[in-house]
């Protein structure tokens, strides 16, 4: 598998901060549309954390207008172009899909130290 | 219609500028040494891998000793297409192929040993539930006494995979000649670590030479 975690290597960012479930991120993703360019930042609680090298993806939740919205980011994709972490969480699961069924005031994070 | 042989690695996946993915098996193709190169009957012999002479048996031994070459230990005839010409002891690379080439990659698929005819030939499964005692059988293989026989060539269970299979068509998606490797869009038969053959896809016209797209 070397050879492929060695061409995985040369497409993947180093620039990452350190993300824990439960982290508040803020994702900037660069968006052509109408042939313009444009950033949008996406910030939300770091749900869930999947895949390994190159596949390395994110889940960020976050409510808005009163719905819970939920997106997910290829880490490593050029479109990608910032991750910011925000507050560091303190929670004890490594997927925290349960938020999915809580609003308000209980679908909250403690926040680390 | 030249080719190399080469080594499936495994497939991952590579973004472009726009970030779109792209999945691609890993080929690890060539470098392959011309054993002997027939233009008049349009065939060329590669050998790929490198061997130490007591590894093979005799009559091998003696094939590399008259060619004069020093031994490989896959052995491949390839068709030549046009004007390709290679000289007896030259290396083919991965080069021989570049980004946007379209490929056909030949490999023996994975052995499933004796499967049904749910796996084999993607036929239905029966009703879980409502009194089905079986799950996974063929079912009916034809009709009563009229003609009173199976059709030839009726799909049933029986060995699968484990054959010489083509996956044509492919997009080469980089050519690495420094490492040897070959990035291919999606996925082609066999386990890693097997031996593939790659070539010019025959059913898509060949990209053209350098020196003729001058001339035009």
């Amino acid at each position: 598998m070397s050879i492929i975690q060695a061409l995985e290597k040369e497409q993947m960012r180093d620039d990452l901060p350190e993300m824990r479930i439960g982290d508040t991120l803020s994702v900037h993703e660069k968006i052509v549309e109408e042939g313009r360019e444009r950033i949008q930042v996406f910030t939300g609680f770091l749900i869930a954390r999947k895949g390994t090298g190159i596949r390395d993806s994110v889940t960020l939740r976050r409510e808005s207008y009163g719905r819970g919205v939920e997106k997910t980011f290829l880490v490593h994709s050029p479109r990608v172009v910032r991750i910011e972490v925000k507050k560091r969480g303190s929670v004890r699961r490594a997927k925290l899909y349960y938020l999915r069924k809580l609003r308000g005031r209980k679908a909250r994070i403690k926040e680390a130290r | 219609m030249a080719g190399l042989i080469g080594k499936k690695i495994g497939m991952t996946q590579v973004f472009s500028d726009d970030g779109t993915v792209t999945p691609v098996t890993v080929i690890q193709a060539g470098p392959c040494l011309v054993l002997e190169s027939h233009p008049d009957r349009g065939r060329v012999k590669l050998g790929y891998g490198e061997v130490k002479p007591e590894k093979l048996n005799k009559p091998q031994r003696g094939y590399f000793a008259r060619v004069e070459l020093p031994p490989r230990r896959h052995i491949r005839d390839f068709r030549l297409s046009g004007d390709d010409r290679f000289e007896v002891g030259q290396e083919i690379k991965a080069d021989l192929f570049q980004a946007g080439d379209f490929v056909d990659v030949i490999g023996v698929s994975k052995g499933r040993g004796f499967s049904g005819g749910i796996k084999r030939w993607g036929f239905s499964r029966w009703p879980m539930s409502h009194g089905h005692p079986e799950h996974r059988r063929t079912g009916s293989i034809g009709q009563a006494s009229t003609p009173g026989r199976v059709a030839r060539g009726k799909r049933m269970p029986g060995r699968h995979g484990g054959k010489r299979v083509n996956a044509a068509n492919l997009k080469v998606v980089a050519a690495r000649p420094d490492d040897n490797l070959l990035l291919v869009k999606g996925a082609v038969p066999g386990p890693a670590n097997s031996l593939v053959l790659v070539r010019f896809s025959r059913k898509k016209p060949r990209r053209q030479r350098e020196a003729k797209k001058s001339e035009s």
